[in-house]
């Protein structure tokens, strides 16, 4: 079964960087990904399906608008079925912790180690 | 006896001062000789006796002569020359009688009636003489005194003059000392000046590190996953090509060279972020350059929001750039101007952010603090915004804003220089204007209009 994950991060060239890195899974077809680039975005494509095709969110932090810590609170409060991870440059222990208690699964930091990304991913998608 | 008596008269006057002029005390002393002279004559004529009284007569001829002489050809004497005239035809008269009578009396019998004629003339020509000589003599007195009036004036005058440049001098001196000690007091204060527009730089530089640092973090991550991916993807390239399918390479090959257009660009990115903090922290050279204003705001922007994101965790702001694609580069100081919009949208965000705290103590949580950055251009040249949600700016402190010094922030927030030097850069540096917008409790808006230079 196809899994869908969706990725939040204000920097556009992230999505480049992603379809890439995640370019065998994408065309074998176990992968499916989405993006957006502010957490409204983000909110606006979990309401569009019902229920939501997403599994999983990973979502950077500092954006502008609606930060990724409001964006965690709030996918968590509708759709607590779905998995969310933070991506952030600041790895702080206020911010992890904020985090964690808001539900998140993982806390990445960035640069992105996709090798560690990709068996979270992995492992969902076995999982499903 | 008539010249004795005459010379008398004549002599009691000449030693009487005649207004102001006095004659000296040796003169005074002849003359009294005269006077007991005249008064000897007078006496011995009197008595008629014979040769003797004539002898006097004779001598009082040759007394008031001595007495008219000395007092024509004199220079002291000068003054009772209209009084001997006066007397001259009498004293003509009575000696011409008094010789003709001695020579022949039968001769003055005859025409003693044409003599007395000639003593009456002789007497009224010496009243109007009189009258008219007191007329000049009091005339004179006036212009004496008029004259003694202007010197008593001019002397006062001259008194005055020294005073009074006394006393320029003096205060002539006390404003040099006072200009000497204002230079000295400016050479200070200007040098406290330059000390603070550093300190306030550095101040800005400083809030400004933590969104340097996220800026230029976030560009080198890229161009780490970036070249990562692409080394990954030339291993895949190799792999694709040994199999023999052509097309998966060239996608693969396609993906690359995008990837190093990326690489190219967020070096580019940090690189000019740097070169901006570079730019914020040396002192301004106030050198024009061609620069791209809706990249200069966008960059500003962006400090400005990581910076206060990385200073306080909890920020959370929301901010937009609304870019005008078709402003060409302008001639500004880029550092100066990049300073102004980094004020104001630091302040911006600041105004907002209290809002929020505000806002959330009564309960209400959904307020999101907003900047929004608006470029446009214009005729003239470029008119940029500056607008925040926040709490407005009240009527009676608009004035006041662009004063050095002035702060609504709390003591150690501000250095209260931050919108007066923006003012200077705008206006002095750039002919621009800065002006603000506001309505208390809804939005804060500051517009700057740059002409093209
Ligand atoms: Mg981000």
């Amino acid at each position: 079964m196809k899994s869908k994950i969706l990725i939040v991060d204000d920097e556009k060239d992230v999505e480049l960087l992603f379809r890439q890195k995640f370019r065998k899974e994408i065309k074998s077809g176990t992968l499916e990904l989405c993006f957006a680039f502010s957490g409204d975005e983000a909110l606006g494509i979990l309401d569009s399906e019902n229920p939501p095709q997403v599994v999983y969110v990973f979502s950077d932090i500092n954006m502008p608008g609606m930060s990724g810590l409001e964006l965690l609170a709030k996918v968590k409060e509708r759709f607590p079925q779905i998995n969310v991870s933070m991506i952030s440059a600041y790895g702080d222990s206020q911010n992890y912790e904020k985090a964690m208690n808001s539900g998140a699964k993982e806390f990445f930091t960035k640069p992105i180690d996709f090798e560690s990304l990709k068996k979270e991913i992995g492992g969902m998608i076995k999982e499903n | 006896m008539i010249i004795a008596i005459i010379s008398l008269i004549l002599l009691h006057y000449l030693k009487r001062p005649m207004g102001l002029i006095k004659v000296s005390p040796e003169w005074v002393r002849i003359f009294n000789g005269g006077m007991i002279a005249a008064g000897v004559l007078w006496i011995v004529i009197g008595f008629n006796i014979p040769i003797i009284s004539d002898l006097a007569r004779i001598l009082s001829f040759i007394l008031i002569g001595l007495i008219v002489y000395v007092t024509l050809k004199t220079e002291d004497l000068q003054h009772r020359k209209g009084m001997v005239y006066a007397w001259l035809p009498i004293i003509g008269v009575e000696i011409i009688q008094a010789l003709v009578e001695i020579i022949s009396e039968s001769f003055y019998k005859r025409y003693e009636t044409y003599f007395e004629a000639a003593g009456v003339f002789a007497f009224i020509w010496a009243i109007a003489m009189w009258v008219n000589n007191s007329k000049q003599r009091k005339a004179l007195e006036l212009e004496k005194l008029k004259a003694m009036q202007r010197e008593k004036e001019f002397q006062i005058t001259e008194s005055l003059k020294t005073q009074l440049e006394r006393q320029v001098a003096q205060r002539t001196k006390e404003l040099t000392n006072q200009k000497n000690e204002l230079q000295h007091a400016l050479k200070d204060l200007q040098a406290a000046q330059n000390q603070l527009i550093h300190a306030e730089k550095m101040a800005s530089l400083g809030e400004l590190t933590a969104g340097i640092a996220h800026e230029i973090q976030n560009p080198l991550n890229f161009v780490n996953n970036f070249s990562d991916v692409s080394t990954e993807l030339l291993t895949e390239l190799k792999e694709e090509l040994e199999a023999g399918n052509k097309e998966d390479a060239m996608e693969i090959l396609e993906d690359v060279i995008q990837n190093l257009g990326k690489i190219h660009h967020h070096g580019k990115r940090a690189d000019s972020i740097v070169k901006g903090m570079l730019l914020h922290s040396r002192s301004s050279t106030g050198q024009k350059e061609l620069t791209d204003i809706n990249a200069l705001a966008d960059e500003y922007l962006r400090l400005s929001y990581h910076g206060l994101r990385a200073k306080d965790k909890s920020f959370t702001a929301d901010f937009k750039l609304e870019e005008d694609p078709s402003l060409e580069k302008m001639n500004v100081v880029p550092g100066d101007l990049g300073r102004v919009l980094l004020n104001l949208i630091n302040n911006g965000f600041y105004a907002a952010g209290e809002k929020k705290k505000e806002l959330a103590e009564k309960g209400n949580t959904e307020f999101l603090p907003k900047v929004t950055v608006s470029i446009k251009k214009v005729d003239s040249g470029v008119e940029i915004r500056v607008r925040d949600n926040g709490k407005g700016i009240p009527e009676d402190i608009k004035a006041k804003i662009f004063q050095p010094f002035f702060t609504t922030k709390p003591t150690g927030k501000g250095t209260g220089l931050g919108l007066s030097m923006s003012y200077d850069i705008v206006t002095k540096g750039h002919n621009g204007e800065i002006n603000v917008i506001s309505e208390p409790e809804e939005f804060t808006e500051f517009e700057i209009k740059i002409p093209n230079q």
